[in-house]
């Protein structure tokens, strides 16, 4: 248990994606401008990244790293070292999952689909999702651990997106400087909020 | 050079930076510019991929059918930066330490998926080279700016060695600590767009 709550803190606070690690920058900015939206997304992202971290720690114990291949007891194939393709199968990992997300979603549950509908494909080139397996595959996490970062990751994204459409739907009103508003403006409150997390790291 | 490449090339760079102003691929110009050293090989790495994957998207522009052309994409991405990860790795293996996970984050990258998506996918390839090549240029001015003050001002140093002397080596400087940290770099770029924005007025978007 205390394991599992170290690795919540850690991946939900200390070790944030998007606002210490810098991961999934665009979409972030790009789509928190209203607190609905960026729960859609945030969701979404919560979804994917749980699915795929185990997935490509799957791949990457059995298939891809160096002797990984040895469960086939054949001897050629057990002094393979395939990790070069690390990168190419992660992304394509990721790109299949989400597509099969979505053809899941039409077919079984059309309102969730309707509401997730259009951020589902963003997924595939946010770079949070490609760099949670990344990570996941440096950190050297077994099966277990892969799951609860994977979940617990997307967690710290999500929540981090809702925050910051809630202080910018407020900051809507405000009177800066106008070459500041916009873009500007929410790279300073993301600043400001990744001063704050940075609290936790004593945790 | 024709005044059409020129522009080309010249637009990225300030007018639509694609860091600033289209708001793309910021997450790697957030976190490898602490130093100067891995800000340079990242705006190498990326530049080699905008410019190449421009030109290979465009080679097969024409014979890629619209449905799966942005899986085709992201397989001609993909395979450049196995090559520039696999380079890094055996020329620098401390380099590639350092960078850690953000040169195969570099497939994720929002400005070379941007620029495929496009401008290499309707245009011809010597101009989508140039619009890589252009695209990439910018990406590098705005990580070498952030990367020159953070290093400067956050460790005292360039490229590793010392310019202001700090207090823990026996000298004068007390480097400023949130400039190396998350925080310093966003409150940065955000100064650099409210720069770039009063310097060039016509880019204000009324939002």
């Amino acid at each position: 248990m205390e394991h599992v709550t170290s690795m919540f803190i850690q991946g939900v606070f200390t070790q944030n994606l998007a606002l210490v690690l810098f991961l999934g920058m665009c979409t972030f900015l790009a789509l928190s401008k209203k607190v609905e939206t960026a729960m859609g997304l945030g969701i979404a992202v919560i979804v994917v990244q749980a699915i795929t971290v185990p997935v490509n720690a799957l791949l990457l114990n059995y298939v891809l790293k160096e002797g990984a291949l040895s469960w086939t007891g054949i001897e050629a194939l057990s002094k393979l070292d395939l990790s070069f393709l690390t990168f190419i199968t992660f992304i394509s990992v990721i790109a299949a999952m989400v597509q099969i997300l979505e053809m899941l979603l039409d077919r079984f549950f059309p309102p969730l689909y309707n509401a997730l509908g259009i951020f589902l494909p963003l997924i595939t080139v946010n770079c949070a999702i490609m760099g949670g397996s990344l990570f996941m595959e440096q950190r050297g996490y077994n099966m277990m651990d892969s799951c609860l970062y994977g979940l617990f990751s997307g967690i710290g994204w999500a929540f981090a997106i809702v925050l910051l459409a809630g202080i910018r739907e407020k900051l809507e009103y405000s009177r800066s400087p106008k070459a500041l508003r916009g873009i500007g403006m929410a790279f300073m409150v993301v600043g400001l909020l990744a001063m704050a997390f940075m609290c936790f790291s004593g945790m | 050079m024709d005044s059409k490449l020129k522009k080309i090339l010249l637009e990225p760079i300030f007018n639509n930076n694609p860091v600033v102003i289209q708001v793309l691929g910021i997450c790697s110009a957030l976190a490898v510019t602490t130093r100067l050293q891995t800000a340079v090989t990242m705006c190498l790495a990326v530049t080699f991929v905008t410019a190449l994957s421009n030109v290979g998207v465009s080679l097969v522009r024409k014979i890629i059918p619209g449905s799966i052309r942005m899986i085709v994409e992201m397989t001609i991405i993909a395979a450049l930066v196995i090559m520039v990860d696999q380079f890094i790795k055996a020329f620098s293996y401390n380099l590639s330490k350092e960078l850690s996970v953000f040169v195969g984050l570099i497939i994720t990258n929002c400005i070379v998926m941007g620029r495929t998506e496009a401008f290499a996918i309707k245009n011809n390839v010597v101009e989508s080279a140039i619009d890589g090549l252009g695209n990439g240029l910018g990406y590098s001015v705005l990580l070498l700016v952030v990367a020159f003050v953070r290093e400067l001002f956050g460790f005292g140093t360039l490229f590793g060695y010392t310019v202001l002397s700090t207090v823990n080596q026996g000298g004068w400087y007390v480097p400023n600590g949130l400039l190396v940290l998350s925080p310093g770099a966003f409150f940065l770029i955000g100064f650099f767009i409210w720069g770039l924005k009063t310097w060039k007025s016509n880019l204000i978007t009324d939002e």
